[in-house]
């Protein structure tokens, strides 16, 4: 109770205030209501519409609640006929500039002017006059898919401007001209697609009135008429908290992200606010289909359960359990995910199951867990806001965890220092104090550099090495030959570059790293991220408000996914498939004998497909006909299996090839838990009604374990979640009941337990010996290295409209139509050099395959570098990637082939 | 903020035009986003993103030059050009706009072409101006100034070139400074405390405590600011000071800066005084030269540093918050106080902020002392309208109102005074009943009114009080930052109800006191609560003006 209290009379009766409050918050603690329309907390704080105003003793004119701070002693008076009158002629003055369509608009029900003006019991104003319509006309909006604006209905409050610019801190809209004639425009008009908008619709929800609408839900409704759930985004990592509306045609029409949410707090990104259009799909798949002669024959679902748990009994008999592999799915719940995995070593008997962690953070999970004790990120979200520096390192969150990009943009304008390294000058390069662009696959290198200034500058930690740490003394050894000069020679970077940021991150007294899988995408992955906890162990940069490691997981639920067993090494909970004692609690609770050798690596199933050691593959929800690298390779080693099993919601690339299709639930018609970057777990609700003729992930593999005549009877996810609950320490505490008023950070081993926000708090790691281990890592180059044929490195990765294999996104008409065809992206000086021009059709070949794909001559990548995504099919960036792997955590090295470009003569 | 010049001074050197593509490059070089360069750009009344023409004229529109037949001039130029108001001749030559007050209401009428501004102008001369136009250098304007009870504050002026700091030498230039800096600060704002100065901006705050404030700051820089966007119509007296003395000015910014502990100073000039800011620069310059401005001044351990910032054209910057928006390069809006400016000034730091006159007084006290100054303290005031004399007077305080009128005026005329508008269009309301008043804080505190900018304008009763309040909305409609709803649509507002009424198209008076109380009541900044102020007292004391414009469906005193 530092907090200085403060004496103020309001409306004649005293009370005590902290010190700083603003009035409206002050009121409303006490129960008084008083209306705002311009105001949006710490948002957009402009005090322009004058009807929050209250009486002050002492002024002459009213002041405005929402901006003025209590002080001691001050009389308010927070309603008054000089306090309505004002209020109502400036309601007045509004409606003057809004064309009344109450009965036609969209936000009908959902408007703060209509409620105000219900309020005050006005019907019309006085002053309208459509004249004063015209000024704020603009075309700005017209052609762009996602965002409608009515200019005639816009109120001038800027509450769009104020989110675009302290909440998705892009600022792409601007207030114009001044007086009457002013308005709200993009900067030359331009249309809002040719700016740096991207489309996450904040300022839509900011908007008091209908004046700004996702065109998506034009004439779908209105919001008392849709049913309103409350649920996790099944797109990325972040796990943002989103409100869905639902039409009594059972389509989701609208998403808001939730005000209150801990992770979000209202914001979203292009996907979340419009990517749940996939799931109205009539493309979705509603009937189990089976393969009769190349051709797939819709069957019922009894027969499509029986006929697999046929075939997977045979193939079991016939070549053993370990002859089939599991893929399980991070954007199924972590119920679904405990299911499958439960499946394969308890009905099947095998751990080949994997999940595609695999091909993104498998070496956080191995080099993390191994050095400080758990592979995960060790704050929560909200706590980028406590630190001084933030260290972005291989990760283009712009557009791969839009939201994560958003709070740290926020945190840099409010004062925060930002270091950012990627091979490409991407969006966020553009806000940094440092920005390093390295050679892909160096970061071993940059990172040794950047610890070699820290040392020699004196920047080291040495309490918190000498009190929670071993073998610094290893460690040092290495350090030394990485100079200034050879990391510069290496990386391609100024040393002078390098320096700086080692100054700024080793002299701060808090800061965070960020990466992504430009550290783990690469056949060293593994010592990427050790380098990385080596350089927080250096500064003590971990375990602490402020300080830590975040790997920005990909998808809504691959934490869950590892956390819940889908891995070949561990059981849920993290446990490892050697410890004899978590055996037994396993096989005392699913009543089965289990198998201990580890299973293979999803990675690696090109190779024991060609071995023979695999003879059948049961997929969930995934696609590695996309998402894996040299698909050539892979396809041909599809093809040899004896069965396929993909439980899907679309025929997707990888679900052709299989012998039976299980049509599944999506994301959006689930109860259950996802858990996002941040260890928390959150409940998912349904938002509507699965389509006919789909079962539930763990429903359809609980029929087909009953079929092989294991017991497994779940009524619903719940269930599942109290089994998870028994087995896995961490997950213990985690109820759906504490879930219902938000989300949890494991570990949370018990009821009263209030979850981990912050791991290993007080030095305390989570290792054997209770210390964090420094490794010493050498940096290695890239398998493949430029040379004469093939003299560019190739690097890939999302964009921000697309997911993955584009399974869903292709399915929303407004991301598809945004961003519908694949490019690569090359420096403008390599463009020039070969002649390309941009929008060119070239040929980009590896020693793999070889694709024809549109030139985009960029400022972004380094000279010497291209980039392309993996979204589409034909231009998949994964018909050339190099499959190698990291020796550790078995990722393949996605993020650095050599690979040719080549111009295509005769087009252009 | 320290390598990268200050925005609104890099889009004066574009000549105020930035199109699509230029400001991309600007925007990129200063790595800013382009909405927020597009939101400033089309926020200045001499900032344009589009191409006019080659040479811009801009017609004065404020009161006094409509006194003076604004119309008249506006009606030959658009007969000339054979163009209309914002439209460019088919040749690209010329641009014809309004504009709000130019700061030259005792040479009305005035028109400006690019940076030159030209006084009196007549419909004779304009054939000439236009057939025959040549880029001329701007020129200080020869303002007639009367000081019948002696010079202390233009003591200077027209008595020595201001662009020679050694004729400011001879006449005790930078002695105020020597003797300041011999002093402790604390010693100074005792003294400008005691003197009993007040700003002469227009809210005639204390200037000593206000200096005190910011000495008390601990945060580190500090800032001084001169306003000197002297934008209130009707008030010119400043222009004087800077144009002919600019030296005084900037020594007693340099004391202030002492004094405070700022070690950095900034004029915020409004862009249309083009000529006052060269000579300012040519000041500063003699005065680094002979090291009153730069590092340690007088051999003491003072720094100092004087920037010049041009103004973009717009009235609301003149207030103190919205003044440095502008010079961070943001639209010139005005901020929420508290935080004040002492605590949170420039750049979030604490800054002192005087206007022009106030600082021109700072050397006066320190070289005759409080007691003096006390005793013998004078008040500049900017005399237009309908007045035989117009100019700049200087007047000890005390003088009577009447004595100003008609001795330093010379009397209403054409007629008999109807009223006088004291401090500018944001001011008061006197009837003639008021020339009796004292010009001092106290009596004129005691009646309700203050000094404001010192603006007076006279107005003959052959004036019709509506079309003069058409004039007046107008400015302020013109001119409102549009950052609150009250200003925005109240003057709007208001300004089409007076349009109407002329017209015989409105009934209704009482609305403009519905709009006048809701302005003055939830306004965001004292310039949006202000704009009625004048309208609502010139309905209250000549309703039956009012009454017979909306009855008779013409004016009363036979204006069409």
């Amino acid at each position: 109770m530092n907090e200085k209290y403060i004496n103020v009379k309001i409306n004649g009766k005293e009370y005590l205030f902290p010190q700083g409050i603003k009035i409206v918050d002050a009121c409303k603690k006490i129960g008084i209501f008083i209306p705002t329309l311009c105001f949006l907390k710490e948002i957009s704080e402009e005090g322009s519409c004058g009807i929050c105003v209250v009486e002050i003793k002492g002024f002459k004119s009213l002041q405005r609640a929402c901006i003025t701070e209590i002080k001691d002693g001050m009389e308010i008076i927070t309603d008054s006929e000089k306090i309505h009158k004002v209020r109502k002629m400036n309601l007045e003055f509004i409606l003057s500039i809004h064309l009344p369509e109450c009965i036609t608009c969209e936000a009908d029900g959902d408007c703060l002017l209509q409620d105000l003006a219900y309020k005050y019991s006005i019907s019309n104003s006085r002053f309208f006059e459509k004249v004063k319509i015209f000024y704020k006309e603009t075309k700005a909006w017209e052609i762009n898919s996602f965002i409608k604006f009515y200019p005639e209905k816009c109120i001038l409050c800027r509450r769009c401007i104020n989110a675009c610019k302290n909440m998705a801190v892009v600022n792409t809209i601007s207030v114009v001209g001044r007086g009457y004639k002013t308005k709200i425009n993009t900067p030359f008009e331009l249309p809002i697609e040719d700016t740096e908008c991207e489309f996450c619709g904040i300022c839509v929800q900011a908007c008091p009135t209908g004046a700004l609408i996702e065109k998506t839900r034009i004439r779908k409704g209105k919001i008392f008429h849709f049913k309103k759930t409350e649920t996790v985004c099944a797109y990325c990592g972040v796990g943002c908290e989103v409100i869905l509306y639902t039409d009594e045609n059972n389509n989701i029409v609208m998403a808001k992200g939730k005000e209150d949410s801990p992770v979000n707090k209202g914001r979203l990104c292009v996907k979340g606010r419009y990517g749940f259009e996939y799931a109205n799909s009539n493309e979705r798949l509603t009937k189990p289909l089976i393969k009769e002669n190349g051709i797939f024959k819709e069957i019922e679902w009894e027969e499509a359960i029986n006929y697999v748990a046929k075939r997977l009994k045979e193939i079991k008999e016939r070549y053993g359990p370990d002859s089939i592999t599991f893929l399980s799915s991070s954007r199924c719940t972590n119920e679904d995910n405990y299911v499958l995995q439960k499946f394969a070593r308890a009905v099947i008997g095998t751990n080949n199951i994997d999940n595609c962690a695999r091909l993104c953070h498998a070496p956080s999970v191995a080099a993390l867990s191994k050095v400080l004790g758990a592979g995960a990120a060790t704050n929560p979200i909200e706590d980028i806001k406590n630190t001084e520096v933030m260290f972005v390192i291989g990760s283009n969150m712009t557009e791969t965890h839009p939201v994560i990009a958003q709070l740290v943009k926020k945190h840099k304008k409010d004062g925060a220092k930002l270091i950012v390294c990627d091979p490409r000058r991407i969006n966020l390069a553009e806000y940094a104090d440092i920005y390093i662009q390295h050679y892909p696959g160096t970061d071993v290198a940059l990172l040794n550099g950047i610890m070699k200034v820290i040392i020699d500058k004196g920047y080291v930690n040495k309490k918190f090495i000498e009190e929670n740490t071993e073998g610094f003394e290893e460690f040092l050894k290495v350090i030394p030959k990485y100079d200034l000069e050879l990391v510069s020679k290496i990386t391609g970077v100024d040393k002078d570059l390098i320096e700086k940021a080692a100054e700024i991150y080793g002299s701060a007294e808090k800061a965070m790293i960020f990466y992504t899988m430009g550290i783990t995408q690469h056949a060293t992955g593994t010592d990427a991220v050790l380098s990385i906890a080596n350089l927080t162990l250096l500064t003590g940069h971990i375990g602490s408000k402020g300080n830590g490691i975040m790997p920005l997981r990909g998808q809504a639920n691959v934490q869950g996914a590892c956390d819940m067993g889908a891995l070949p090494t561990y059981l849920p909970g993290n446990q490892r498939i050697t410890d004899q004692l978590v055996i037994e609690k396993f096989e005392k609770e699913w009543n089965v004998k289990l198998p201990t050798s580890p299973g293979i690596f999803v990675s690696e199933l090109t190779h024991y497909i060609s071995k023979g050691k695999i003879k059948a593959m049961y997929v969930m929800g995934g696609n590695p006909l996309m998402t894996h690298p040299d698909l050539n390779t892979l396809e041909k080693a599809l093809k040899k299996l004896e069965f396929i099993v993909v439980q899907e919601i679309f025929l997707s690339e990888t679900a052709e090839l299989a012998h039976v299709i299980l049509p599944a639930a999506s994301a959006y018609e689930k109860d259950g838990t996802f858990t996002n970057t941040e260890r928390r777990v959150q409940l998912i609700r349904p938002a509507r009604e699965k389509p006919e003729g789909t079962k539930y992930d763990w429903e359809i593999l609980s029929l087909i374990a009953k079929a092989m005549g294991y017991k497994m009877e779940y009524k619903n996810p719940l269930e599942i979640m109290e089994e998870i609950r028994r087995v896995a320490p961490s997950y213990a505490g985690i109820t759906y009941k504490r879930l219902e008023r938000g989300g949890i950070q494991w570990p949370c081993p018990s009821e009263n337990h209030p979850g981990t926000e912050i791991l290993y708090e007080g030095g305390k790691f989570k290792t054997p010996s209770g210390k964090a281990i420094f490794s010493p890592v050498e940096y290695i180059e890239s398998e493949e290295l430029p040379c004469e044929e093939y003299p560019f490195i190739l690097t890939t990765g999302r964009i921000l409209y697309h997911y993955h294999g584009r399974s869903e996104t292709k399915r929303v008409k407004t991301l598809e139509s945004f961003v519908p065809k694949n490019y690569v992206e090359i420096s403008r000086e390599d463009a020039e050099r070969l002649n390309i021009k941009d929008g060119e059709l070239i040929r980009v070949k590896s020693r793999r395959g070889s694709i024809e794909i549109n030139a985009r001559v960029s400022d972004r990548p380094k000279k010497g570098v291209v980039f392309i995504s993996f979204h589409f099919k034909e231009t998949n960036a994964n018909i050339l990637t190099n499959p190698i792997l990291d020796p550790v955590a078995r990722i393949p090295e996605f993020k650095a082939c050599a690979v040719r470009i080549e111009k295509i003569e005769g087009r252009s | 903020m320290d390598d990268n010049k200050f925005l609104i001074n890099r889009i004066h050197e574009e000549k105020g035009y930035v199109e699509k593509e230029k400001a991309k490059i600007i925007a990129k070089e200063r790595k800013e986003k382009l909405a927020s360069l597009y939101e400033f750009l089309s926020f200045y009344s001499l900032f344009h993103t589009k191409p006019k023409g080659k040479n811009i004229i801009r017609v004065c529109k404020s009161l006094s030059c409509h006194l003076e037949g604004k119309d008249k001039i506006i009606s030959k130029l658009k007969e000339l050009l054979k163009i209309e108001i914002g439209n460019t001749t088919p040749d690209g030559e010329f641009t014809l706009e309004y504009t709000s007050c130019l700061g030259a209401c005792s040479l009305s009428p005035s028109i400006m072409i690019n940076d030159v501004l030209i006084p009196k102008v007549t419909c004779e001369k304009i054939p000439y101006l236009i057939k025959e136009f040549k880029e001329k250098e701007p020129m200080p304007l020869k303002i007639p100034i009367s000081a019948p009870y002696g010079k202390l504050i233009l003591r200077n002026v027209y008595e020595i070139n201001p662009l020679s700091i050694e004729d400011y030498l001879k006449r005790e230039g930078y002695k105020a400074l020597e003797i300041a800096l011999k002093r402790e600060g604390e010693t100074i704002i005792e003294e400008i405390k005691k003197a009993d100065l007040r700003g002469r901006g227009g809210a005639g705050f204390k200037t000593g405590l206000k200096w005190e404030f910011v000495k008390k700051e601990k945060e580190r820089p500090k800032f001084v600011i001169c306003n000197a966007d002297e934008g209130e119509p009707g008030t010119f007296k400043d222009r004087v000071l800077i144009e002919n003395d600019p030296h005084s000015v900037i020594e007693g910014m340099i004391i202030a800066g002492y004094a405070v502990d700022a070690e950095k100073g900034f004029i915020y000039i409004r862009g249309e005084y083009e000529s006052g800011l060269k000579i300012l620069k040519n000041a500063i310059d003699e005065a680094k030269e002979k090291g009153f401005l730069g590092k340690n001044i007088y051999g003491s351990n003072f720094s100092f540093d004087i920037e010049i910032i041009k103004g973009g054209g717009s009235y609301v910057c003149g207030e103190e918050t919205a003044l440095m928006e502008s010079i961070e390069g943001k639209r010139g809006e005005p901020r929420r106080k508290p935080p004040y400016p002492s605590e949170k000034g420039l750049f979030g730091k604490p800054t002192l902020i005087n206007n022009v006159e106030t600082f021109a007084n700072i050397p006066i006290i320190i070289l005759k002392g409080a007691d003096f100054y006390k005793n013998h303290g004078s008040i500049l005031l900017s005399l237009s309208g309908d007045l035989n004399f117009k100019g700049v007077c200087e007047i000890p305080f005390g003088t009577s109102l009447e004595y100003v009128i008609k001795e330093i005026g010379g009397g209403i005329k054409d007629g008999n005074l109807k009223f006088l508008i004291l401090g500018g269009l944001s001011g008061n309301l006197l009837l003639p009943s008021y020339l009796n008043i004292k010009m001092d804080y106290e009596s004129l505190s005691r009646a309700n009114l203050s000094f404001g900018s010192g603006a007076i304008i006279a107005i003959n009763d052959k004036r019709c009080s509506v079309c003069i309040s058409e004039n007046i909305i107008e400015f302020f409609m013109e001119e409102s930052c549009g950052k609150c709803i009250p200003c925005l649509i109240g003057t709007y507002e208001a300004s089409k109800i007076i349009k109407n009424i002329i017209k015989g198209k409105r009934k209704d008076i009482n609305i403009l006191f519905e709009i006048a109380e809701t302005m003055e009541l939830s306004s965001f900044c004292p310039l949006g609560q202000n704009s009625l102020k004048v309208i609502k007292d010139i309905i209250k004391e000549f309703k039956e003006e009012w009454e017979f414009h909306i009855k008779e469906n013409k004016c009363p005193l036979k204006h069409e």
